[in-house]
C-alpha cells in the first residue's frame, strides 16, 4: 500500500466500490440462492478493501526511488498465502483420507460429505497453493531475468486479491453445495468469468513487464511461465463455457453433452496438469534451482528443446482419460501416442535438472532447500514415466478407475509440485525478506524428511491398494464370473487406506513445520538493520548503480 | 450432423497435423543448435546467477 502513487490508490479505491455493487447486485438478484450468499461474502470484501484503502489514502505517497528496486511486495503475500493455503488443503486432504478410514468422519453435516469436502482440498491445495506460489514466483522471476521492475503497483496486486477472491468463493461454494460438476472446474459461472478478468490482467502485467526488460533474451523460465499462462486462460474459457439458469441463480448447464463434453472436459484436466502443474513449476525449476545450486543449467538448448516438446505434445494427451468410453478409439489412440512422446521432452527436463546438480551434490548434501529441489526432479521423472505408461489402453484397462491412479497424481503433486514449491520457497524467503537464511535450517531439514517419507507411504499405500482393486475386479472363477464382489475390494482397501492418510499426515506436518519457519524468518530482525547495530561495522549502504 | 465428418478429421491428422509436427520439431531443433545462437543461449544460462540484484537503468 505504502508504494501505490496516488491515483492507484484511487483506482484501487473505484474497484472496491465496483466489487461492493457487485455483490450487493448479487445479494438482490439471489435472494435466497447460494448466490446471494457469495454476493454477500463479495461485498464484506469489498467494503473490508475500501476501508482498508481509505485508512491508508493520506500515507506518504513513494517516491521514484522505488523505480530502482524490485517490487516484491506482492510476491511475499503470494508466498504467504500460498503456506496458508497449503496447511488448509493438506488438512482438508488428510480428513478425506480418514474418511475414507472410517465414514462417520462427517459429523453428520451435509457440507462435510466426500463429495464437497474431497473438491475443497484439491482446489485449495491445487489453486490456492499452487496457484499462489505460481503467480509470486513469476512475479519474482519475471522482474529479475528481466532486469526490470513491475510496469505498475497495482494490477499485481489486482491479480493476487482478485485470484485468492476465486479461491475462497470456490471452496466456499463447494461447502455450500455450489458445483458444476466437472473435476478441477467446479467453480460455478461467476466465479469463472471473475477468473477470467484476473487472468488476462495476470496476462497482460507479465507482458508489460516482459516489454520493459533491460535483458534482451527472454529467459527460459518465462516462457514456461508465459504458456501456463496463456494456455490455463484458454482451457478455463473453453471448458467453462456454461449458460446460467438465471442470472440470480448459481446453477449453469454446459454448452457440451455426452462424449464431447467428457473430451472437453478432460483436454480441460489433462491440460490443467500440463500447464498448471507442470509447465509453471518448472518455470519454477528453471530459475530456482540453478539459482540455488550456483550453477547455470546443464543444457540450455535443452530446455528449449523440452519447453516446446512439452507445449505441443502435452495439448493432444487428455483422451487417454476416456479409454474404453464411448469416445471414438482413433482419438483414443491419438492421445495414448502422445502420452507416450511426451516421455521424451519430460525426461529431457528431469535429466537436464539432474544433470545441472552434478558438480554440486555436496550442496544437495548439505543443502535441504536444494534437496527438495532434487527430489522433485526425480519425482517428475518417475511421475512423467508412470504417466506415459498408464496412458497405453491395455495398462490403463487395469489402472483405470483404482486407487492407482491416485498414487500416480499424489506423487505429482506431493513428490514434484509440492517438493519443488518447498524448495524455492525456502530459497526465495530470505531473499524476499532480506534476511540472511532461514530461521531455522535445522527445521527445513525435519520438512523434507517428513515431506518425503509422507510421499513415500501415501504412494506405495495406493500403488498396492490400487494394484489389488485392478486384479480383484478382473478375477473370475471356473463358470466364468467375477470371484470378488465390490464389496470385498473394498474391504481389502482398508489398512492401505489407513497408511495413505498416515502418509498424508506426515506431509501435513511437515508443511506445519514450514509455516512455523517462514514465520519465525519473516519475524527476524532485518540483516540490515542488525548490520547497522554493530557499532564496530560500517552499515550496509545499498550501492546505487548511476543512471544509464 | 457434425461439423467435421471423422473421414475429414483422420485425413487432416494425417497430412497437415503430421507434416505440422515434423516441421515443428525439426525447426525446433535446428534454432536451439544452431551455432550462432550457442553463445546467446550460454550468455542466458549464467545471466540469472548474478547481477540481478536490482533492475537495471
Amino acid at each position: 500500500m505504502a508504494q501505490l502513487t496516488r491515483t492507484e490508490r484511487q483506482i484501487a479505491l473505484a474497484l472496491f466500490v465496483g466489487l461492493a455493487v457487485a455483490g450487493l447486485l448479487m445479494v438482490a438478484g439471489g435472494r435466497a440462492d447460494p448466490l446471494g450468499l457469495h454476493g454477500a461474502l463479495i461485498l464484506g470484501v469489498a467494503v473490508f478493501g475500501s476501508f482498508g484503502i481509505i485508512s491508508k489514502y493520506y500515507e506518504p505517497l513513494p517516491g521514484a526511488d522505488r523505480l530502482r528496486e524490485y517490487y516484491d511486495d506482492p510476491s511475499k503475500f503470494g508466498v504467504v498465502a500460498a503456506m496458508v493455503w497449503v496447511a488448509f488443503g493438506l488438512f482438508m486432504g488428510d480428513w478425506v483420507a480418514w474418511l475414507l478410514v472410517n465414514p462417520d468422519l462427517t459429523f453428520d453435516a451435509a457440507w462435510s460429505s466426500f463429495g464437497r469436502i474431497r473438491p475443497v482440498h484439491t482446489t485449495s491445495v491445487i489453486f490456492g497453493f499452487g496457484g499462489n506460489a505460481l503467480i509470486a514466483t513469476s512475479f519474482y522471476v519475471m522482474q529479475r531475468t528481466s532486469r526490470a521492475r513491475l510496469p505498475d503497483q497495482l494490477s499485481p496486486w489486482f491479480v493476487l486479491l482478485g485470484y485468492n477472491l476465486f479461491c475462497i468463493l470456490a471452496v466456499t461454494g463447494y461447502m455450500l453445495g455450489i458445483t458444476q460438476s466437472r473435476e478441477y472446474a467446479e467453480p460455478e459461472w461467476y466465479a469463472d468469468i471473475w477468473l477470467v478478468v484476473v487472468w488476462i490482467v495476470y496476462f497482460v502485467t507479465y507482458l508489460r513487464t516482459l516489454a520493459r526488460r533491460k535483458e534482451p533474451h527472454i529467459y527460459v523460465s518465462n516462457w514456461y511461465y508465459l504458456a501456463f499462462i496463456l494456455v490455463v486462460a484458454m482451457l478455463h474459457i473453453v471448458n467453462n463455457l456454461a449458460v446460467p439458469v438465471s442470472l440470480g441463480h448459481a446453477k449453469s448447464y454446459s454448452l457440451f453433452s455426452g462424449v464431447q463434453d467428457a473430451m472437453t472436459e478432460w483436454w480441460y484436466g489433462h491440460n490443467a496438469v500440463a500447464f498448471f502443474l507442470t509447465s509453471g513449476f518448472l518455470g519454477m525449476m528453471y530459475y530456482f534451482m540453478p539459482k540455488r545450486a550456483g550453477r547455470p543449467i546443464f543444457s540450455y538448448r535443452l530446455s528449449i528443446i523440452s519447453f516446446w516438446g512439452i507445449t505441443f505434445f502435452y495439448i493432444w494427451v487428455g483422451s487417454h482419460h476416456l479409454h474404453y468410453t464411448a469416445l471414438p478409439q482413433w482419438v483414443q489412440t491419438l492421445g495414448m501416442t502422445f502420452s507416450v512422446l511426451l516421455l521424451v521432452p519430460s525426461w529431457a527436463s528431469a535429466g537436464n535438472a539432474l544433470l545441472t546438480l552434478n558438480g554440486a551434490w555436496h550442496k544437495v548434501r548439505d543443502d535441504a532447500t536444494l534437496r527438495f529441489m532434487m527430489i522433485a526432479a526425480v519425482f517428475y521423472g518417475l511421475t512423467t514415466f508412470e504417466g506415459s505408461f498408464m496412458a497405453i489402453r491395455p495398462v490403463n484397462s487395469l489402472s483405470h478407475y483404482t486407487d492407482w491412479t491416485i498414487g500416480h497424481v499424489h506423487a505429482g503433486a506431493l513428490g514434484w509440485v509440492a517438493m519443488i514449491t518447498f524448495g524455492s520457497i525456502y530459497a526465495s524467503v530470505p531473499w524476499l525478506w532480506k534476511r540472511d537464511a532461514m530461521y531455522s535450517a535445522r527445521l527445513v531439514e525435519v520438512h523434507f524428511w517428513l515431506a518425503l517419507a509422507g510421499t513415500i507411504v501415501y504412494v506405495f499405500a495406493m500403488w498396492n491398494s490400487g494394484i489389488v482393486q485392478g486384479l480383484m475386479w478382473r478375477t473370475y472363477n471356473e463358470s466364468g464370473t467375477l470371484t470378488y464382489s465390490f464389496v470385498d475390494s473394498l474391504i481389502a482397501m482398508h489398512p492401505y487406506y489407513i497408511a495413505r492418510a498416515v502418509g498424508g499426515l506426515l506431509f501435513l506436518i511437515g508443511a506445519l513445520v514450514g509455516c512455523y519457519n517462514m514465520y519465525m524468518t519473516i519475524r527476524a530482525a532485518p540483516q540490515r538493520k542488525r548490520l547497522a547495530s554493530t557499532s564496530d561495522m560500517p552499515a550496509a549502504v545499498p550501492a546505487i548503480a548511476p543512471a544509464e | 450432423m457434425t461439423f467435421i465428418a471423422h473421414d475429414t478429421l483422420v485425413w487432416l491428422s494425417k497430412s497437415i497435423g503430421l507434416f505440422y509436427l515434423l516441421i515443428l520439431s525439426a525447426a525446433v531443433v535446428v534454432y536451439a543448435y544452431w551455432p550462432a545462437n550457442r553463445k546467446s543461449f550460454e550468455r542466458a544460462a549464467k545471466s540469472i546467477i548474478e547481477g540481478e540484484d536490482r533492475p537495471w537503468g
